[in-house]
């Protein structure tokens, strides 16, 4: 082995850090709880998560998880609340391209991994495509469970009846079940996950899906996975089946009707726009030449 | 004066991404046989591609298990202590890695950790060296991570294996977790993975339309 080529291929350029940040140690332990995490579907693998150089809130979970998988020819795609132009999404792009010099897109297509708080793209992912979730509460049983020992038993016994309990009242106060996002999901016919604070409109997206997705929590130090093809079920009840948010109209910019849409204040005279969240999936449109009303 | 040690992966952080990623993509795609290219070479019965999933996988934190084979030559675990640091322990039920390169032999699989209902995730990986990996023929099975359903074969194995994995899944979500490694090639069979009764399949292996009716019992609840 020959030291100065092993310096030059693994520990990038100007920064001194090796490739992805983490040290190769964290890594391999972040992998294995990745395998049992798809071996076992929706079930919260404890990791020794690592203190990470952003604040807790940030993705610490999600940048673990991308620095564990993530490969020389990979190209990341970063997104929060679907805009590839936020803060925290620059922030996590601009950490992987000097630690890791890998090529980054704000294309959902050409992505190889798409590391994500809040949304699932518009655009249909791919086989081959890994969606990697920033996720602040692992737990969906948590409010309703403060005690870990208990919630940890209730997984174990697959005793879900607090959910339906939560949901029904749900119903019994609003008329329907007013859980819009982080809206509970059973996978395959086993545990009870919490997709993280996606809007529900985004949970039949889950279902079935042919990439992988992987899940990471920093603060609490849990990855969880949905393998691909992965019957993915958001709990209802019989006379209340699971319904997604619907928008009354299109997306001021680029027409875009079945889209999650974020709402945009215009001035302070009640002026307001509604507009796609998913940035990408907008301005693809728009070169595609669609348009809305305030284009 | 011992033989001179094998050398491990030449560049450690992308070789370790590598055989991890084929890792990952074969456990969350079972059925799906991945190529695994790797230059080492380890000393015999240990195959490269054993060496390479155990370089990638495995540290301190670890136990390994290795069979017979692998046990019966020091080389072996001379090896695999030098380049991964793992502990090699003698009973199965303590590895969270088990190496087998007589996969014939194969140990019960409740000879190894299922995990406890707690904590599934504590729970053995076996890593198999077989001689014949296909797909497309074989077994077929159904479960996460497969479009209707996945047939795969691997040889040889124990005459009461498919008894054994039919066993194994019904204990979801305990349970252990299979790679298979042929030369250049990997496949994975997580414990969710369901056999399939071959003759009550429609016509050929890809059904996709099977995945719904049987998402309800796809993983058997241990209480409802």
């Amino acid at each position: 082995m020959n030291a100065p080529d092993l310096a030059s291929a693994t520990v990038s350029a100007g920064t001194g850090y090796n490739f992805a940040y983490l040290d190769e140690g964290t890594k391999r332990m972040i992998r294995r709880a990745i395998l049992k995490a798809i071996a076992i579907p929706g079930y919260q693998v404890p990791f020794a998560a690592r203190e990470m150089p952003m604040p807790y809130g940030w993705g610490t979970g999600g940048v673990q998880v991308t620095a564990a998988i993530l490969g020389a020819a990979d190209v990341l795609k970063v997104i929060d609340q679907g805009a590839d132009d936020t803060t925290n999404a620059v922030s996590i792009r601009r950490f992987f391209t000097a630690t890791a010099g890998i090529a980054t897109t704000t294309r959902t297509a050409e992505a190889t991994v798409i590391q994500t708080r809040h949304r699932i793209p518009e655009a249909p992912l791919a086989e081959g495509q890994v969606l990697v979730y920033q996720v602040p509460i692992p737990e969906p049983l948590r409010f309703l469970e403060p005690r870990e020992t208990e919630t940890r038993q209730l997984h174990a016994l697959a005793e879900y009846g607090l959910m339906h309990v939560k949901l029904y009242e749900d119903i019994a106060r609003h008329g329907h079940i007013a859980t819009t996002y982080a809206y509970p999901v059973e996978v395959a016919g086993r545990y009870v996950m919490d997709p993280s604070p996606t809007p529900k409109f985004d949970n039949p997206k889950m279902d079935d899906c042919p990439a992988l997705q992987l899940f990471g929590a920093g603060r609490e130090k849990r990855i969880y996975a949905i393998p691909p093809h992965t019957r993915v079920r958001s709990l209802d009840f019989e006379d209340h089946p699971f319904r997604v948010q619907s928008f009354d109209r299109p997306c001021a910019l680029c027409g875009a009707e079945d889209v999650y849409l974020d709402e945009v204040v215009l001035d302070d005279a009640g002026g307001r726009m509604f507009v796609c969240s998913d940035t990408d999936h907008c301005e693809t449109r728009r070169a595609d030449g669609h348009t809305g009303e305030a284009a | 004066m011992a033989p001179p040690l094998a050398h491990g992966f030449a560049d450690p952080v992308h070789a370790g991404q590598a055989m991890f990623r084929a890792a990952m993509e074969a456990l969350s795609r079972p059925g799906r046989i991945r190529p695994l290219v790797t230059a080492l070479a380890p000393p015999a019965p240990l195959t490269p591609e054993l060496a390479a999933l155990a370089l990638a996988l495995t540290d301190p934190d670890t136990p390994v298990w290795l069979d017979a084979p692998l046990r019966a030559d020091p080389a072996v675990a001379g090896f695999l202590r030098f380049h991964t640091g793992a502990p090699i322990v003698a009973a199965p039920a303590q590895a969270a890695f088990a190496l087998i390169a007589d996969p014939a032999r194969c140990p019960a699989f409740t000879d190894f950790a299922p995990g406890t209902p707690a904590y599934p995730d504590a729970s053995a990986t076996l890593i198999l060296a077989v001689d014949t990996l296909s797909d497309g023929v074989g077994q077929p099975f159904a479960g996460p991570g497969i479009r209707g359903t996945a047939r795969l074969e691997a040889g040889p194995l124990p005459a009461d294996w498919a008894a054994r994995w039919a066993a194994n899944h019904a204990g979801f979500p305990l349970g252990i977790d299979c790679f298979f490694v042929a030369p250049g090639r990997l496949a994975g069979l997580p414990r969710s993975a369901r056999p399939v009764d071959a003759e009550t399949l429609p016509g050929s292996g890809d059904s996709a339309g099977s995945d719904d009716s049987a998402g309800s019992e796809a993983l058997p609840c241990t209480s409802r």
